[in-house]
């Protein structure tokens, strides 16, 4: 399940939501927010979202990894709105038989999100100015 | 002529101002839109940048606009 959120995560409470008696392995990847991009000194960000297809194509994402790699089950949740340093932008969890493909599992589920699904991240610099990654000109 | 609904995000909707719009057009296609928007609010993202969803779908930029189509325009993604 691939969901949005426009209040901090609590990574406790979604590993839960994965805990399954058949399951051998869980992983789990946090994407935070960092003080740097593309040399320069990020203050904060602010992700904004097209939700409808946002939604729809990071649930299409999980149902093909659950697929792929035959998992148990698999969440997503993406943040929206202003982040500070350090705040977690995004957590996947997956859990399955075995660990080789959980692992597997989050990597492709991360890196498609990343790919496809249309979330945009403003910058905010110590220079004062700002920007969204990805549409410089 | 065709009405359509239009949505703004991000960089776009920065530079023309609006979250979205309805618009009569003349423009057939989901490419020909783009141009007469891009004239009209100067975006700076030429459309190989760019992906479009009609009605909550991507589609190639020659998919033939409906009357009450649903566009958005979607500017280089960076979630994750």
């Amino acid at each position: 399940m691939f969901s949005l959120s426009d209040s901090p995560l609590d990574p406790k409470k979604l590993e839960k939501h994965l805990h399954a008696a058949e399951a051998g392995a869980f992983v789990s990847f946090q994407g935070w927010v960092r003080n740097h991009n593309d040399g320069k000194d990020v203050i904060r960000l602010e992700y904004e979202a097209y939700q409808d297809l946002a939604l729809k194509e990071g649930q299409r994402i999980m149902e093909e990894a659950t697929e792929k790699f035959d998992l148990i089950d698999a969440l997503c949740v993406h943040r929206i709105g202003k982040l500070e340093i350090g705040d977690i932008a995004v957590w996947v969890g997956v859990s399955s038989a075995h660990r080789d493909t959980a692992f597997s599992a989050s990597r492709f589920i991360i890196d498609e999100i990343k790919k496809r699904v249309p979330i945009w991240k403003k910058e905010h610099y110590d220079s004062g100015d700002s920007g969204w990654v990805n549409c410089e000109t | 002529m065709k009405e359509v609904r239009i949505r703004y995000f991000a960089l776009l909707r920065e530079q023309c101002g609006k979250e979205k719009e309805v618009r009569k057009t003349e423009s057939g296609t989901a490419g020909d839109l783009y141009d007469e928007l891009q004239k009209l609010y100067g975006f700076s993202l030429d459309q190989e940048r760019l992906w479009v969803a009609v009605n909550h779908e991507i589609v190639s930029w020659s998919h033939v606009l409906d009357d009450d189509d649903e566009v958005v325009f979607i500017p280089p993604v960076a979630g994750g």
